[in-house]
Protein backbone atom coordinates (compact mmCIF):
# COMPACT_ATOMS: atom_id res chain seq x y z
CA UNK A 1 0.00 0.00 0.00
CA UNK A 2 0.94 3.22 -0.96
CA UNK A 3 1.67 6.43 2.19
CA UNK A 4 -1.07 6.57 4.58
CA UNK A 5 -3.32 9.66 4.39
CA UNK A 6 -5.50 9.92 7.43
CA UNK A 7 -8.52 11.98 7.27
CA UNK A 8 -9.99 11.02 10.40
CA UNK A 9 -8.36 13.30 13.03
CA UNK A 10 -12.32 14.17 14.01
CA UNK A 11 -12.27 10.27 15.19
CA UNK A 12 -8.98 10.79 17.12
CA UNK A 13 -5.49 12.35 16.11
CA UNK A 14 -1.92 10.82 16.31
CA UNK A 15 -0.87 11.46 19.88
CA UNK A 16 1.81 14.15 18.95
CA UNK A 17 5.74 12.52 19.86
CA UNK A 18 6.32 15.67 21.97
CA UNK A 19 2.99 14.80 24.00
CA UNK A 20 4.47 11.17 24.83
CA UNK A 21 8.07 12.30 25.29
CA UNK A 22 6.08 14.89 28.34
CA UNK A 23 3.92 11.32 29.72
CA UNK A 24 6.98 8.86 29.95
CA UNK A 25 8.57 9.79 33.30
CA UNK A 26 5.62 9.94 35.11
CA UNK A 27 5.44 5.56 34.09
CA UNK A 28 8.29 4.77 35.32
CA UNK A 29 9.82 7.40 37.20
CA UNK A 30 7.41 9.89 38.99
CA UNK A 31 4.86 6.89 39.21
CA UNK A 32 4.19 7.85 42.68
CA UNK A 33 0.19 8.03 44.06
CA UNK A 34 -0.30 12.18 44.12
CA UNK A 35 -2.30 11.69 47.69
CA UNK A 36 0.76 10.25 48.92
CA UNK A 37 2.44 11.87 51.80
CA UNK A 38 6.15 11.34 50.95
CA UNK A 39 8.20 13.82 49.07
CA UNK A 40 8.51 11.44 46.36
CA UNK A 41 5.28 11.18 45.21
CA UNK A 42 3.96 15.32 46.03
CA UNK A 43 5.86 16.14 42.80
CA UNK A 44 3.04 15.02 41.14
CA UNK A 45 0.45 16.88 42.68
CA UNK A 46 2.81 19.94 41.29
CA UNK A 47 2.36 18.81 37.84
CA UNK A 48 -1.17 18.18 38.31
CA UNK A 49 -1.76 21.39 39.25
CA UNK A 50 0.33 23.02 36.52
CA UNK A 51 -2.07 20.98 33.63
CA UNK A 52 -4.93 22.31 35.59
CA UNK A 53 -3.75 26.15 34.92
CA UNK A 54 -2.88 25.36 31.54
CA UNK A 55 -6.29 23.82 30.50
CA UNK A 56 -8.08 26.88 32.91
CA UNK A 57 -5.87 29.40 30.92
CA UNK A 58 -7.14 28.02 27.88
CA UNK A 59 -10.85 28.65 28.17
CA UNK A 60 -11.07 31.46 30.34
CA UNK A 61 -11.66 29.85 33.74
CA UNK A 62 -9.70 29.26 37.02
CA UNK A 63 -7.93 26.07 37.70
CA UNK A 64 -10.52 24.78 40.16
CA UNK A 65 -12.94 24.31 37.62
CA UNK A 66 -11.03 22.42 35.49
CA UNK A 67 -12.08 18.12 36.84
CA UNK A 68 -10.07 15.40 35.19
CA UNK A 69 -12.02 12.74 33.68
CA UNK A 70 -11.37 9.51 31.73
CA UNK A 71 -12.94 11.64 28.43
CA UNK A 72 -14.99 13.29 26.61
CA UNK A 73 -18.60 10.65 27.39
CA UNK A 74 -17.60 10.34 30.98
CA UNK A 75 -17.54 14.40 31.01
CA UNK A 76 -20.95 14.54 29.26
CA UNK A 77 -22.12 11.67 31.19
CA UNK A 78 -21.52 13.33 34.31
CA UNK A 79 -22.82 16.56 33.50
CA UNK A 80 -26.17 15.86 32.54
CA UNK A 81 -26.83 12.80 35.13
CA UNK A 82 -25.74 14.83 38.03
CA UNK A 83 -27.43 18.09 37.24
CA UNK A 84 -30.42 16.07 36.84
CA UNK A 85 -29.99 14.77 40.07
CA UNK A 86 -28.72 17.74 41.78
CA UNK A 87 -31.48 19.97 40.62
CA UNK A 88 -34.62 18.12 40.11
CA UNK A 89 -36.02 19.88 43.11
CA UNK A 90 -36.25 22.87 40.66
CA UNK A 91 -37.68 20.97 37.95
CA UNK A 92 -36.92 18.02 35.44
CA UNK A 93 -36.90 19.24 32.31
CA UNK A 94 -33.77 19.58 30.08
CA UNK A 95 -33.30 20.99 26.61
CA UNK A 96 -30.48 19.84 24.40
CA UNK A 97 -30.34 19.22 20.25
CA UNK A 98 -31.29 15.97 18.18
CA UNK A 99 -27.67 16.57 16.75
CA UNK A 100 -25.37 15.89 19.55
CA UNK A 101 -23.03 12.92 20.45
CA UNK A 102 -24.51 10.05 21.39
CA UNK A 103 -22.72 10.39 24.95
CA UNK A 104 -25.22 13.16 25.01
CA UNK A 105 -28.11 11.89 23.30
CA UNK A 106 -28.36 8.15 25.38
CA UNK A 107 -27.69 10.10 28.79
CA UNK A 108 -30.85 11.74 27.66
CA UNK A 109 -32.69 9.18 26.72
CA UNK A 110 -31.91 6.85 30.13
CA UNK A 111 -32.54 10.57 31.58
CA UNK A 112 -36.04 9.99 30.12
CA UNK A 113 -36.66 7.03 31.84
CA UNK A 114 -35.83 8.02 35.54
CA UNK A 115 -38.95 10.18 34.73
CA UNK A 116 -37.08 13.64 33.25
CA UNK A 117 -38.16 15.38 30.31
CA UNK A 118 -36.14 16.30 27.24
CA UNK A 119 -36.70 18.92 24.61
CA UNK A 120 -34.57 17.62 21.38
CA UNK A 121 -34.32 21.18 19.60
CA UNK A 122 -34.20 20.53 15.53
CA UNK A 123 -31.32 21.88 13.66
CA UNK A 124 -31.89 23.79 10.31
CA UNK A 125 -30.16 22.59 6.63
CA UNK A 126 -26.67 23.80 7.70
CA UNK A 127 -27.24 22.29 11.14
CA UNK A 128 -27.72 25.44 13.33
CA UNK A 129 -29.86 25.28 16.21
CA UNK A 130 -32.81 27.85 15.83
CA UNK A 131 -32.69 30.44 18.80
CA UNK A 132 -36.25 31.05 19.19
CA UNK A 133 -37.17 27.70 19.03
CA UNK A 134 -34.74 27.37 22.45
CA UNK A 135 -36.27 30.41 23.79
CA UNK A 136 -40.10 28.70 23.49
CA UNK A 137 -38.96 25.75 24.54
CA UNK A 138 -37.78 26.84 27.98
CA UNK A 139 -39.94 26.26 30.65
CA UNK A 140 -40.17 27.13 34.47
CA UNK A 141 -38.83 23.24 35.57
CA UNK A 142 -36.02 23.45 32.58
CA UNK A 143 -32.57 22.78 34.77
CA UNK A 144 -30.25 22.52 31.74
CA UNK A 145 -29.71 23.65 28.38
CA UNK A 146 -26.91 21.31 26.67
CA UNK A 147 -25.69 22.50 23.00
CA UNK A 148 -22.89 21.40 21.49
CA UNK A 149 -20.12 23.67 20.52
CA UNK A 150 -19.43 22.07 17.20
CA UNK A 151 -20.85 18.85 15.82
CA UNK A 152 -18.64 15.89 15.45
CA UNK A 153 -19.60 15.29 12.01
CA UNK A 154 -21.08 18.08 10.08
CA UNK A 155 -18.45 20.49 11.63
CA UNK A 156 -20.97 22.72 12.01
CA UNK A 157 -20.20 25.70 14.93
CA UNK A 158 -23.10 26.45 16.99
CA UNK A 159 -24.39 30.10 18.43
CA UNK A 160 -23.02 29.56 21.38
CA UNK A 161 -22.46 32.40 23.09
CA UNK A 162 -26.27 33.47 21.90
CA UNK A 163 -27.39 30.01 23.37
CA UNK A 164 -25.40 31.13 26.54
CA UNK A 165 -27.48 34.41 26.96
CA UNK A 166 -30.50 32.47 26.62
CA UNK A 167 -29.50 30.47 29.53
CA UNK A 168 -28.21 33.33 31.29
CA UNK A 169 -31.30 35.40 31.46
CA UNK A 170 -33.38 32.58 32.56
CA UNK A 171 -31.09 31.40 35.48
CA UNK A 172 -30.78 28.05 33.46
CA UNK A 173 -27.40 26.22 33.53
CA UNK A 174 -25.85 25.81 30.33
CA UNK A 175 -23.62 22.98 29.39
CA UNK A 176 -21.56 22.63 26.10
CA UNK A 177 -19.91 18.96 24.55
CA UNK A 178 -16.41 21.31 23.00
CA UNK A 179 -14.94 17.24 22.18
CA UNK A 180 -14.52 18.47 19.02
CA UNK A 181 -14.33 22.61 19.12
CA UNK A 182 -11.38 22.62 21.90
CA UNK A 183 -8.14 24.13 20.70
CA UNK A 184 -10.30 24.47 17.26
CA UNK A 185 -11.73 27.70 17.97
CA UNK A 186 -11.32 30.35 20.65
CA UNK A 187 -13.59 28.96 23.53
CA UNK A 188 -14.33 31.92 26.40
CA UNK A 189 -16.37 30.30 29.23
CA UNK A 190 -17.05 33.55 30.87
CA UNK A 191 -17.98 35.20 27.17
CA UNK A 192 -20.01 32.26 26.48
CA UNK A 193 -21.70 31.78 29.68
CA UNK A 194 -20.76 28.18 29.67
CA UNK A 195 -21.62 26.59 33.33
CA UNK A 196 -20.51 23.28 32.11
CA UNK A 197 -17.86 22.05 29.26
CA UNK A 198 -16.69 19.00 28.10
CA UNK A 199 -13.25 17.97 26.19
CA UNK A 200 -11.05 15.58 25.29
CA UNK A 201 -7.26 14.89 25.25
CA UNK A 202 -6.98 12.54 22.04
CA UNK A 203 -8.89 15.11 19.60
CA UNK A 204 -6.25 17.34 20.20
CA UNK A 205 -3.20 15.39 19.13
CA UNK A 206 -3.08 14.15 23.29
CA UNK A 207 -3.85 10.52 24.91
CA UNK A 208 -6.94 8.57 24.53
CA UNK A 209 -8.26 7.90 27.98
CA UNK A 210 -8.40 11.45 29.24
CA UNK A 211 -10.70 14.90 29.48
CA UNK A 212 -11.52 17.11 31.66
CA UNK A 213 -15.13 19.09 32.74
CA UNK A 214 -15.35 22.31 33.19
CA UNK A 215 -17.73 23.51 36.15
CA UNK A 216 -18.04 26.64 36.96
CA UNK A 217 -18.02 27.71 40.81
CA UNK A 218 -20.85 27.80 42.23
CA UNK A 219 -22.19 25.02 39.71
CA UNK A 220 -23.83 22.24 42.41
CA UNK A 221 -23.22 19.21 40.63
CA UNK A 222 -21.92 16.18 42.95
CA UNK A 223 -19.63 13.34 42.43
CA UNK A 224 -19.82 10.57 39.87
CA UNK A 225 -17.62 8.19 40.98
CA UNK A 226 -17.14 8.00 44.46
CA UNK A 227 -14.40 6.71 46.76
CA UNK A 228 -11.52 9.26 47.10
CA UNK A 229 -10.91 12.90 47.77
CA UNK A 230 -9.81 13.22 44.27
CA UNK A 231 -10.55 16.08 42.40
CA UNK A 232 -11.98 18.32 44.82
CA UNK A 233 -14.01 14.95 46.33
CA UNK A 234 -15.90 15.21 42.86
CA UNK A 235 -13.90 12.31 40.82
CA UNK A 236 -12.85 9.73 43.28
CA UNK A 237 -10.10 7.70 41.52
CA UNK A 238 -6.13 8.21 41.63
CA UNK A 239 -5.35 10.71 38.98
CA UNK A 240 -3.87 9.45 35.29
CA UNK A 241 -0.98 11.62 35.63
CA UNK A 242 0.65 10.72 32.65
CA UNK A 243 -2.66 11.07 30.91
CA UNK A 244 -3.27 14.34 32.73
CA UNK A 245 -0.04 15.05 31.69
CA UNK A 246 -0.32 14.50 27.93
CA UNK A 247 -3.40 16.19 27.84
CA UNK A 248 -1.85 19.44 29.40
CA UNK A 249 0.54 19.26 26.84
CA UNK A 250 -1.37 18.51 24.14
CA UNK A 251 -3.85 21.28 25.11
CA UNK A 252 -0.90 24.03 25.13
CA UNK A 253 0.42 22.99 22.07
CA UNK A 254 -2.81 23.22 20.43
CA UNK A 255 -3.65 26.38 21.76
CA UNK A 256 -0.39 27.91 20.92
CA UNK A 257 -0.82 26.86 17.14
CA UNK A 258 -3.98 27.35 16.83
CA UNK A 259 -4.42 30.15 14.87
CA UNK A 260 -1.53 29.39 12.68
CA UNK A 261 -2.91 25.85 12.01
CA UNK A 262 -6.51 26.72 11.76
CA UNK A 263 -5.83 29.36 9.20
CA UNK A 264 -4.07 26.82 6.99
CA UNK A 265 -5.98 24.22 7.73
CA UNK A 266 -9.08 25.96 6.29
CA UNK A 267 -7.73 27.55 3.39
CA UNK A 268 -6.59 23.54 2.38
CA UNK A 269 -10.82 22.56 3.53
CA UNK A 270 -12.03 24.89 1.30
CA UNK A 271 -9.74 23.98 -1.76
CA UNK A 272 -10.67 20.48 -1.30
CA UNK A 273 -14.45 21.28 -0.90
CA UNK A 274 -14.02 23.16 -3.96
CA UNK A 275 -12.54 20.52 -5.83
CA UNK A 276 -15.30 17.87 -5.04
CA UNK A 277 -18.03 19.92 -5.27
CA UNK A 278 -16.86 21.23 -9.05
CA UNK A 279 -15.29 17.62 -10.37
CA UNK A 280 -17.61 15.02 -8.40
CA UNK A 281 -21.12 15.70 -10.16
CA UNK A 282 -24.36 15.07 -7.91
CA UNK A 283 -22.55 15.69 -4.64
CA UNK A 284 -23.06 18.23 -1.93
CA UNK A 285 -21.32 19.81 1.31
CA UNK A 286 -23.09 18.88 4.48
CA UNK A 287 -22.67 21.31 7.18
CA UNK A 288 -22.46 24.78 6.57
CA UNK A 289 -19.95 26.53 4.33
CA UNK A 290 -18.21 28.64 6.76
CA UNK A 291 -19.72 28.44 10.47
CA UNK A 292 -17.08 25.32 10.41
CA UNK A 293 -14.62 23.29 11.99
CA UNK A 294 -11.57 23.93 10.11
CA UNK A 295 -10.63 20.74 9.90
CA UNK A 296 -14.20 19.50 8.69
CA UNK A 297 -15.38 18.21 5.79
CA UNK A 298 -18.92 16.04 5.03
CA UNK A 299 -19.92 15.36 2.04
CA UNK A 300 -22.85 12.90 0.19
CA UNK A 301 -22.71 11.69 -3.14
CA UNK A 302 -25.92 10.40 -4.81
CA UNK A 303 -26.56 7.14 -5.77
CA UNK A 304 -23.57 5.35 -3.77
CA UNK A 305 -23.45 3.52 0.08
CA UNK A 306 -20.67 5.23 2.36
CA UNK A 307 -19.26 1.94 3.44
CA UNK A 308 -18.09 0.99 0.08
CA UNK A 309 -16.61 4.25 -0.70
CA UNK A 310 -14.79 3.92 2.87
CA UNK A 311 -13.43 -0.02 1.90
CA UNK A 312 -12.48 1.33 -1.44
CA UNK A 313 -10.64 4.49 -0.08
CA UNK A 314 -8.88 2.01 2.41
CA UNK A 315 -7.36 0.46 -0.03
CA UNK A 316 -5.80 3.53 -1.54
CA UNK A 317 -4.32 3.69 1.65
CA UNK A 318 -7.31 6.72 2.53
CA UNK A 319 -8.99 6.75 5.90
CA UNK A 320 -12.50 8.28 6.29
CA UNK A 321 -15.76 7.58 8.06
CA UNK A 322 -19.15 7.54 7.27
CA UNK A 323 -22.91 8.64 8.64
CA UNK A 324 -24.29 5.00 6.63
CA UNK A 325 -25.47 2.73 8.39
CA UNK A 326 -23.58 0.49 7.76
CA UNK A 327 -20.46 1.66 9.50
CA UNK A 328 -22.65 1.42 12.63
CA UNK A 329 -24.55 -1.76 12.70
CA UNK A 330 -27.78 -0.46 12.36
CA UNK A 331 -30.13 0.49 9.58
CA UNK A 332 -30.43 3.92 10.15
CA UNK A 333 -27.83 6.09 9.24
CA UNK A 334 -26.57 9.22 10.80
CA UNK A 335 -29.21 11.33 12.77
CA UNK A 336 -26.99 14.27 12.14
CA UNK A 337 -27.45 13.80 8.90
CA UNK A 338 -31.29 12.77 9.07
CA UNK A 339 -31.66 15.55 11.40
CA UNK A 340 -30.11 17.98 8.63
CA UNK A 341 -33.21 16.62 6.51
CA UNK A 342 -31.14 14.83 4.27
CA UNK A 343 -33.23 11.64 2.42
CA UNK A 344 -32.21 8.29 3.77
CA UNK A 345 -30.48 7.70 0.56
CA UNK A 346 -28.55 10.17 0.10
CA UNK A 347 -27.05 9.92 3.91
CA UNK A 348 -26.15 6.47 3.43
CA UNK A 349 -23.82 8.06 0.90
CA UNK A 350 -22.08 10.04 3.09
CA UNK A 351 -17.98 10.83 3.64
CA UNK A 352 -16.55 13.00 6.28
CA UNK A 353 -12.91 13.92 5.80
CA UNK A 354 -11.40 15.68 8.93
CA UNK A 355 -7.55 17.31 8.07
CA UNK A 356 -4.94 17.33 10.60
CA UNK A 357 -1.84 19.79 11.04
CA UNK A 358 0.04 17.44 9.28
CA UNK A 359 -2.39 17.28 6.23
CA UNK A 360 -0.84 19.13 2.53
CA UNK A 361 -2.41 19.96 -0.69
CA UNK A 362 -0.39 16.94 -2.06
CA UNK A 363 -2.49 14.41 0.10
CA UNK A 364 -5.92 15.98 -0.67
CA UNK A 365 -5.08 16.42 -4.43
CA UNK A 366 -4.57 12.40 -4.10
CA UNK A 367 -7.44 11.95 -2.17
CA UNK A 368 -9.64 14.18 -4.35
CA UNK A 369 -8.80 12.23 -7.78
CA UNK A 370 -9.03 8.57 -6.17
CA UNK A 371 -12.49 9.71 -4.79
CA UNK A 372 -13.47 10.62 -8.37
CA UNK A 373 -12.56 7.74 -9.39
CA UNK A 374 -14.31 5.52 -6.91
CA UNK A 375 -17.93 7.23 -6.94
CA UNK A 376 -17.51 6.82 -10.69
CA UNK A 377 -16.92 3.14 -10.37
CA UNK A 378 -19.51 2.40 -7.61
CA UNK A 379 -22.40 4.36 -9.92
CA UNK A 380 -21.39 2.28 -12.50
CA UNK A 381 -22.55 -0.49 -10.13
CA UNK A 382 -25.70 1.55 -9.02
CA UNK A 383 -29.29 0.63 -10.04
CA UNK A 384 -30.42 4.12 -8.74
CA UNK A 385 -28.06 5.44 -11.08
CA UNK A 386 -28.83 3.74 -13.80
CA UNK A 387 -32.19 4.59 -12.55
CA UNK A 388 -31.73 7.94 -12.81
CA UNK A 389 -29.83 7.96 -16.29
CA UNK A 390 -32.80 6.42 -17.74
CA UNK A 391 -35.02 9.10 -16.25
CA UNK A 392 -32.96 11.73 -17.81
CA UNK A 393 -32.48 9.90 -21.13
CA UNK A 394 -36.56 10.71 -21.19
CA UNK B 1 -13.57 -7.36 9.32
CA UNK B 2 -14.33 -8.68 6.29
CA UNK B 3 -13.26 -12.65 4.60
CA UNK B 4 -10.62 -12.34 1.69
CA UNK B 5 -13.31 -13.53 -0.51
CA UNK B 6 -15.69 -11.06 0.65
CA UNK B 7 -12.94 -8.15 -0.32
CA UNK B 8 -12.30 -9.97 -3.66
CA UNK B 9 -16.22 -10.20 -5.24
CA UNK B 10 -15.90 -6.67 -3.38
CA UNK B 11 -13.44 -5.23 -5.51
CA UNK B 12 -13.31 -7.42 -8.54
CA UNK B 13 -17.60 -8.26 -8.72
CA UNK B 14 -18.03 -10.89 -11.30
CA UNK B 15 -21.23 -10.23 -13.54
CA UNK B 16 -21.71 -6.11 -13.25
CA UNK B 17 -23.78 -4.74 -15.46
CA UNK B 18 -27.42 -4.90 -16.93
CA UNK B 19 -28.74 -6.83 -20.03
CA UNK B 20 -30.75 -6.11 -22.81
CA UNK B 21 -34.04 -7.22 -23.13
CA UNK B 22 -33.75 -9.74 -20.06
CA UNK B 23 -35.61 -12.65 -19.74
CA UNK B 24 -36.48 -11.56 -16.02
CA UNK B 25 -35.40 -8.66 -13.98
CA UNK B 26 -35.34 -8.50 -10.03
CA UNK B 27 -34.85 -5.62 -7.76
CA UNK B 28 -34.85 -6.10 -4.19
CA UNK B 29 -33.91 -4.08 -1.05
CA UNK B 30 -34.93 -0.37 -0.09
CA UNK B 31 -32.77 2.66 -0.43
CA UNK B 32 -34.45 4.20 2.91
CA UNK B 33 -32.17 0.83 4.79
CA UNK B 34 -29.00 1.55 2.34
CA UNK B 35 -29.25 -1.33 0.20
CA UNK B 36 -30.86 -2.21 -3.20
CA UNK B 37 -29.70 -5.24 -5.80
CA UNK B 38 -30.78 -5.61 -9.06
CA UNK B 39 -30.17 -8.96 -11.41
CA UNK B 40 -30.86 -9.44 -14.83
CA UNK B 41 -31.45 -13.22 -16.45
CA UNK B 42 -30.80 -14.52 -19.78
CA UNK B 43 -32.51 -17.84 -19.83
CA UNK B 44 -33.26 -20.24 -23.34
CA UNK B 45 -35.51 -22.45 -24.13
CA UNK B 46 -34.15 -25.33 -21.82
CA UNK B 47 -34.97 -23.19 -19.04
CA UNK B 48 -30.98 -22.91 -18.39
CA UNK B 49 -29.42 -19.29 -17.07
CA UNK B 50 -27.18 -18.34 -19.97
CA UNK B 51 -26.13 -15.01 -18.75
CA UNK B 52 -26.97 -13.22 -15.40
CA UNK B 53 -25.93 -9.20 -14.83
CA UNK B 54 -26.25 -7.29 -11.91
CA UNK B 55 -26.02 -4.03 -10.04
CA UNK B 56 -25.95 -2.87 -6.73
CA UNK B 57 -26.64 -0.14 -3.99
CA UNK B 58 -24.94 -0.94 -0.92
CA UNK B 59 -22.01 -2.10 1.28
CA UNK B 60 -18.88 -4.12 0.72
CA UNK B 61 -21.05 -7.18 1.53
CA UNK B 62 -24.11 -6.36 -0.51
CA UNK B 63 -21.79 -6.23 -3.62
CA UNK B 64 -20.25 -9.11 -2.84
CA UNK B 65 -23.30 -11.09 -2.05
CA UNK B 66 -24.42 -10.07 -5.22
CA UNK B 67 -21.34 -11.37 -7.15
CA UNK B 68 -20.92 -14.32 -5.43
CA UNK B 69 -24.93 -15.22 -6.33
CA UNK B 70 -24.76 -14.49 -9.83
CA UNK B 71 -21.60 -16.58 -9.90
CA UNK B 72 -23.85 -19.31 -8.09
CA UNK B 73 -26.89 -18.84 -10.58
CA UNK B 74 -24.85 -19.01 -14.24
CA UNK B 75 -25.18 -21.68 -15.96
CA UNK B 76 -27.47 -23.33 -13.78
CA UNK B 77 -31.25 -24.67 -14.87
CA UNK B 78 -34.28 -22.09 -13.04
CA UNK B 79 -34.54 -25.15 -10.88
CA UNK B 80 -31.00 -25.45 -9.62
CA UNK B 81 -31.11 -21.67 -9.18
CA UNK B 82 -33.81 -21.93 -6.84
CA UNK B 83 -31.66 -23.64 -4.51
CA UNK B 84 -29.29 -21.30 -3.96
CA UNK B 85 -29.46 -20.23 -0.54
CA UNK B 86 -28.53 -17.43 1.54
CA UNK B 87 -26.54 -19.59 3.39
CA UNK B 88 -24.95 -21.05 0.37
CA UNK B 89 -23.99 -17.41 -1.05
CA UNK B 90 -22.36 -16.80 2.56
CA UNK B 91 -20.07 -20.28 2.76
CA UNK B 92 -19.18 -19.57 -0.81
CA UNK B 93 -17.67 -16.07 0.52
CA UNK B 94 -16.10 -18.03 3.43
CA UNK B 95 -18.81 -16.11 5.59
CA UNK B 96 -20.15 -12.94 6.74
CA UNK B 97 -20.35 -10.46 9.28
CA UNK B 98 -23.70 -11.20 11.82
CA UNK B 99 -24.91 -7.53 11.13
CA UNK B 100 -24.31 -8.49 7.12
CA UNK B 101 -26.36 -11.31 7.11
CA UNK B 102 -29.06 -9.91 5.57
CA UNK B 103 -27.46 -9.05 2.61
CA UNK B 104 -27.10 -12.10 1.52
CA UNK B 105 -30.79 -12.73 2.49
CA UNK B 106 -30.96 -9.73 -0.34
CA UNK B 107 -29.01 -11.55 -3.01
CA UNK B 108 -31.16 -14.81 -2.72
CA UNK B 109 -34.54 -12.75 -2.75
CA UNK B 110 -33.07 -11.07 -6.23
CA UNK B 111 -32.29 -14.35 -7.68
CA UNK B 112 -35.84 -15.22 -6.81
CA UNK B 113 -37.97 -11.74 -8.16
CA UNK B 114 -35.59 -12.35 -11.00
CA UNK B 115 -37.04 -15.90 -11.82
CA UNK B 116 -40.90 -14.35 -10.95
CA UNK B 117 -40.45 -11.98 -13.51
CA UNK B 118 -39.30 -14.69 -16.14
CA UNK B 119 -42.08 -16.76 -15.25
CA UNK B 120 -44.81 -14.42 -15.15
CA UNK B 121 -43.40 -12.97 -18.24
CA UNK B 122 -43.75 -16.70 -19.88
CA UNK B 123 -47.06 -17.17 -18.05
CA UNK B 124 -45.35 -20.28 -16.58
CA UNK B 125 -45.44 -21.33 -12.88
CA UNK B 126 -41.76 -22.29 -11.34
CA UNK B 127 -42.84 -25.12 -8.84
CA UNK B 128 -41.37 -23.67 -4.83
CA UNK B 129 -41.35 -19.98 -6.35
CA UNK B 130 -43.25 -17.80 -4.43
CA UNK B 131 -43.80 -14.15 -4.57
CA UNK B 132 -40.76 -12.51 -3.47
CA UNK B 133 -40.57 -9.37 -1.05
CA UNK B 134 -39.38 -6.39 -2.70
CA UNK B 135 -38.52 -5.53 0.88
CA UNK B 136 -36.49 -7.74 3.12
CA UNK B 137 -36.30 -5.12 5.97
CA UNK B 138 -40.18 -5.71 6.56
CA UNK B 139 -39.39 -8.33 8.94
CA UNK B 140 -36.49 -6.55 10.72
CA UNK B 141 -36.87 -4.69 14.08
CA UNK B 142 -34.43 -2.40 15.28
CA UNK B 143 -32.63 -3.46 18.51
CA UNK B 144 -32.31 -0.88 21.18
CA UNK B 145 -29.04 -1.63 22.82
CA UNK B 146 -28.52 -0.48 26.80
Amino acid sequence: MEKLIYLDNAATTKTAPEVVEAMLPYFTEYYGNPSSVYGFAAGNKEVITRQRETIAEIIGAEANEIYFTAGGSESDNWALKATAECYENKGRHIITTKIEHHAILHTAEYLEKKGFEVTYLDVDEKGLVDLEQLRAAIRPDTILISVMFANNEIGTIQPIKEIGEIAQEHGILFHTDAVQAFCQVPINVDECHIDMLSASGHKINGPKGIGFLYIRKGVKIRSFVHGGAQERKRRAGTENVPGIVGLGTAAKRAAESMEERTKKEVELRDYFINRILTEIPYSRLNGHESKRLPNNTNFSFQFIEGESLLIMLDMKGICGSSGSACTSGSLDPSHVLLAIGLPHEIAHGSLRLTLSEETTKEDLDYTADVLKEIVEHLRKMSPLYEDFQKKQKK
Amino acid sequence: MYTEKVMDHFQNPRNVGELENPSGVGTVGNAKCGDIMRIYLDIDEDQIIRDVKFKTFGCGAAVATSSMATELVKGKSIYEALKVTNKAVMEALDGLPPVKVHCSLLAEEAIHAALWDYAEKNGIKIEGLTKPKSDIHEDEEDEEEY
